[in-house]
């Protein structure tokens, strides 16, 4: 019998052992999910500070600002200045896969960079340091562009690595030389990096370039990073129906595409808790509308192919997108007939992200699989509950920390791309939600878990309470979970494998989550002496 | 290519490091403490840090790896991590009851100065550490050293908090060096064939290389225990393996304990084993004919194909202490080793390498890169390279044989149950160098000189 019924019941279970002040803090992050009129939802508390000691899934501001958002970006030259290590971390980890267009082209990805500070920077400074290291990579590559990334000692030490890119910049005009201030300190995990990195390749980057790329029906893809080739296969599909990808932020791009950005008339946003605010942004500066989509399950991806082509509101896109989803569904709908006659009526839950907790139940909800329990990394209520929570999220001293810039409308090329008209016509008729995001909450079932920060402890409790049939976290989580005899699947690089996204990318997923639940290693873990009698009386004497 | 942009020309670099061959001092504290049996490390800074360092020792092993954090944010940054390490050390005892906590600082608690004997001298005035349990304390500046230094630091801690003086009893300590936890078990097959009572630490064997058994343990049944640990400063003598690894601690317990020491090279390849086992028979150890049998195997090896390795030039990125032992063992048995870069600075390892080539006619590198060494290998090509995962990018776009060896391996496995060390770690290396030079003949040469028997 599955316990997964009784959620109150675990909530008690998870804070049961805490000391009484952490108890109180944790209870609110987790809650049992109640959708009421108008995808109201229990509120959750997120992006507050982890408990010190809890084992957290999380990482860093640095994390979220290099590795995640700038990291998939192929040639902008990117030095980590700090000591060794997060630039060493944080080098080709992430699995985000980049083509070049010739082989000729500029990919600084397999090249990690550091200042790699020693105690007399930390003593005196590490500016001279780091310009040195400026000119250095100038000389050796030749990059159009650098961005810095800075890590906890050169906040703390005064560095102003803002003024040093400014006075490189001068010394190399052809070079766009800017810094990051994503301290791992700043904010209360790599979400912060998020941010900090969408406000820098606002101002210094966005809209300083012309390029124009051909074709009708122009996008820009935010908020996918390519890992496993996610990309790869949506632009295939994109192509397939006609649509242009000008850019996507930031998996397979490159800096052309990241400065000219601006001449599309529609962003699109998957991954809405690292990239939002830049959709925000070039809305409010250039007037182009974001929405946001999931390609993650082929049914997502359907709905948002028709969703682009609605907005576009082109009679032979939206034909061709129907064809292209009509072919590929077919291939979709073979698979799964095979693969769900195995996979119905399992069990799953997701603990990773901003967005691919909630993204991969649509997966999981193809294969006939329940998500019980879900939650995020580093998200915010909004990811949760929805961004109609927004003004009355509470802005505490960690998230004032990070700088929320104010937009204006652009007094040259502002361009509403549509009426309000329009827009309220798409929201009515296509049920295209502009600016928003509906949140992880309104599309789980009733009586689910939704866990924020989840740390080691709940993990273990979940795992003894519910026995789901597969988790899906990161690598840290990976063998703890397994060594369980719980198939686990990696979501952050999806174990050396995907794509996931788009239409092939759900037929992998499918064969992946069968093999992965049903391999017959898994039964080979007890050993056919185990159950005999006189082995039993040894485990006894334990 | 992927590294399409390195160019021929070797010009000196001041201030940029690309492609670095070291990583920084937490990480290597983390793995030494995992080698204590009932062991929680923390890492005192930024979640971050932790994050990184736990998820690089877990792509390595594949085994759960376990610590935790302070989670710094920039209030504690600001006025110190103090409130943060105290609700921590509660946290911990509370929820994870480990028999050891053992806190490293990192480069953010190290620069705002928090001064951890004070912190911790406080959570035990407050009640916060449980009877019978250890706290240690360790410093890790990440812009001081590498990892290795990190792992030595850590080691040194150890020695510090267990040491203690006392009647001597039979035993010895090995120090067996930041080596993987299949090296650490091939010591201590070794001594005990010997039939010596040794204390090795730190030890990761049954920690970092566990079976499948349907159960997660979060204090996995390896590592030195505690009762181990108190014996250390009673010890006969010590045996040190690497310098740079387990030189530090070995040299403060003959200072703070009067337990002599011996530092050797790492025993990686015939020679150092040999010394090993030379060292270990002073102490009174006996070579049984078990450890004469495998020497013999691994010697039978060499003499069946030491064709293949006579004058194969060969180019060693990774840590100091390895590649002192593997330049020995590759120039042994026939090897040319042309470039040896590490990544971790320090003088000492120019003169060791060249002494254990016996020549200084090859380019040796300490505080360098992987850029460094493609460069080098631009302009002179070499038969093999040995190095960790990122060896691989060089290889590839090179056409060059790739041995993964060093840390990290984030692609392979077997480097966690099958070691490099002793004359049976010399025999699977023997075999992976044989396997890499073959399987590349086999791809490579003219169908008419294509054989079946090599």
């Amino acid at each position: 019998m599955t316990e997964y019924s009784n959620s109150a019941d675990i909530k008690e279970a998870l804070t049961k052992k805490y000391p009484a002040k952490v108890a109180r803090k944790r209870a609110k992050a987790i809650v049992v999910n109640d959708v009421g009129p108008e995808d109201k939802v229990p509120e959750i508390q997120a992006n507050v500070r982890t408990v010190p000691g809890i084992i957290t899934m999380r990482g860093c501001a640095y994390a979220g600002c290099k590795g995640v958002v700038l990291g998939p970006t192929r040639d902008v030259l990117q030095i980590t200045h700090g000591p060794i290590g997060c630039g060493f971390y944080s080098w080709l980890t992430r699995r985000n896969q980049t083509k070049p267009y010739t082989a000729n082209d500029p990919n600084y990805m397999p090249y990690g960079m550091s200042t790699d500070m020693q105690d007399e920077n930390i003593i005196f400074g590490g500016e001279k340091k780091l310009k040195k290291a400026i000119e250095e990579a100038v000389r050796i590559f030749h990059p159009k562009a650098i961005g810095v990334f800075s890590t906890c000692p050169v906040g703390l030490i005064g560095d102003d690595v803002h003024a040093v890119c400014r006075e490189m910049e001068e010394k190399f005009p052809d070079v766009n030389i800017f810094g990051f201030s994503c301290e791992g300190y700043k904010g209360v995990s790599q979400s912060a990096g998020h941010h900090i990195a969408n406000n820098k390749i606002f101002t210094d980057v966005v809209g300083q370039g012309t390029m124009q790329k051909e074709g009708k029906f122009r996008m820009n893809l935010l908020g996918e990073y390519n890992i496993g080739g996610d990309a790869f296969e949506l632009n295939r599909i994109f192509e397939a129906c006609g649509i242009t990808v000008h850019s996507t932020f930031s998996g397979n791009s490159t800096y052309e595409e990241f400065k000219s950005a601006q001449n599309v008339d529609l962003n699109t946003v998957m991954c809405h808790r690292s990239i939002n605010y830049l959709a925000d942004m070039m809305e409010k500066k250039w007037g182009i509308p974001w929405f946001k989509v999931n390609f993650i399950g082929a049914e997502s991806t359907a709905k948002s192919l028709r969703k682009i082509a609605a907005y576009f509101g082109d009679k032979e896109l939206i034909a061709r997108t129907e064809e292209v989803i009509e072919t590929e569904m077919a291939e979709v709908r073979k698979t799964l007939a095979d693969v769900k006659k195995r996979t119905e009526g399992k069990t799953a839950m997701l603990f990773v992200g901003g967005s691919r907790a909630h993204h991969y139940q649509d997966l999981f909800r193809e294969l006939g699989i329940k998500s019980i329990a879900a939650g995020y990394e580093f998200a915010h209520r909004d990811d949760y509950e929805g961004r109609k929570v927004i003004p009355s999220i509470k802005v505490d001293a960690d998230t004032r920390n990070i700088e929320e810039l104010t937009i204006e409308n652009d007094p040259v090329n502002y361009r509403p791309r549509k009426t309000e008209a329009e827009l309220k016509e798409l929201t009515e008729k296509a049920g295209i939600r502009f600016n928003d995001y509906e949140g992880m909450m309104p599309e789980m079932e009733q009586g689910t878990l939704a866990i924020d920060d989840l740390n080691h402890h709940e993990l273990e409790v979940l795992i003894e309470k519910c026995h789901p049939d597969i988790i899906c976290a990161g690598i840290k989580e990976k063998y703890v979970v397994q060594k369980q005899g719980i198939p686990m699947k990696q979501m952050h690089s999806y174990d050396y494998q995907g794509p996931y996204a788009g239409f092939k990318g759900a037929i992998n997923f499918y064969h992946e989550i069968d093999r992965m639940i049903h391999t017959k290693v898994w039964k080979m873990i007890k050993s056919p002496w185990s159950e005999k009698p006189q082995l039993t009386a040894h485990y006894g004497n334990e | 290519m992927l590294l399409r942009h390195t160019p021929e020309k070797l010009e000196e670099r001041e201030a940029l490091t690309i492609q670095p061959a070291k990583t920084c001092q937490p990480v290597g504290a983390m793995y030494a403490a995992l080698g204590i049996h009932g062991c929680l490390p923390h890492s005192h800074g930024s979640q971050g840090c932790c994050a990184y360092h736990r998820s690089a020792l877990t792509r390595h092993y594949r085994e759960p790896v376990m610590a935790a954090t302070s989670s710094f944010t920039e209030g504690a940054s600001v006025f110190g991590g103090q409130a943060n390490l105290l609700e921590a050390i509660q946290n911990i005892f509370t929820l994870y009851n480990p028999d050891v906590l053992s806190i490293h600082t990192t480069c953010l608690s190290e620069t705002i100065g928090d001064d951890l004997p004070q912190i911790i001298a406080k959570a035990y005035d407050e009640g916060k550490v449980p009877d019978g349990k250890f706290i240690l304390k360790t410093n890790t500046p990440s812009y001081v050293g590498s990892h290795v230094t990190g792992f030595s630091n850590m080691v040194k801690s150890i020695v510090d908090s267990f040491g203690k003086k006392g009647p001597k009893g039979k035993h010895i300590n090995i120090i067996p060096g930041y080596v993987e936890p299949s090296d650490m078990a091939e010591v201590k097959h070794i001594a005990k064939s010997m039939g010596l009572d040794a204390v090795v630490f730190p030890d990761t064997d049954g920690v970092l290389n566990g079976p499948q058994t349907g159960h997660f343990e979060m204090y996995p049944r390896g590592g030195t225990t505690i009762d181990n640990l108190k014996r250390i400063g009673t010890a006969r003598a010590t045996i040190a393996l690497g310098p740079l690894a387990s030189g530090p601690a070995a040299k403060a317990l003959d200072t703070s304990c009067g337990v002599p020491c011996e530092l050797l090279n790492l025993p990686i390849g015939l020679s150092a084993t040999d010394d090993f086992v030379s060292a270990l028979r002073k102490l009174g150890g006996v070579v049984s004919d078990e450890i004469e049998y495998e020497r013999g195997q691994l010697l039978d090896m060499l003499t069946d194909m030491q064709q293949y390795f006579h004058n194969r030039k060969v180019a060693l990125i990774g840590d100091p202490d390895q590649l002192v032992s593997l330049t020995q063992f590759l120039t042994d048995i026939g090897f040319t080793v042309r470039h040896v870069i590490t990544g971790t600075s320090g003088k000492k390892f120019i003169k060791r390498v060249t002494d254990a080539a016996g020549t200084e006619d090859m380019n040796v590198r300490e505080g360098s890169d992987f850029f460094y060494l493609h460069q080098l290998i631009l302009n002179e090509k070499v038969d093999l390279i040995i190095g960790n995962s990122y060896a691989k990018y060089m290889s590839r776009d090179l056409d060059i044989p790739h041995v993964r060896m060093g840390f990290p391996i984030y692609d392979r496995v077997g480097h966690q149950y099958f070691p490099t060390a002793g004359y049976r770690g010399a025999m699977r290396l023997v075999e992976k160098l044989l396997s890499a030079l073959m399987d590349y003949q086999d791809k490579t040469v003219p169908e008419e000189k294509f054989d079946l028997v090599m």
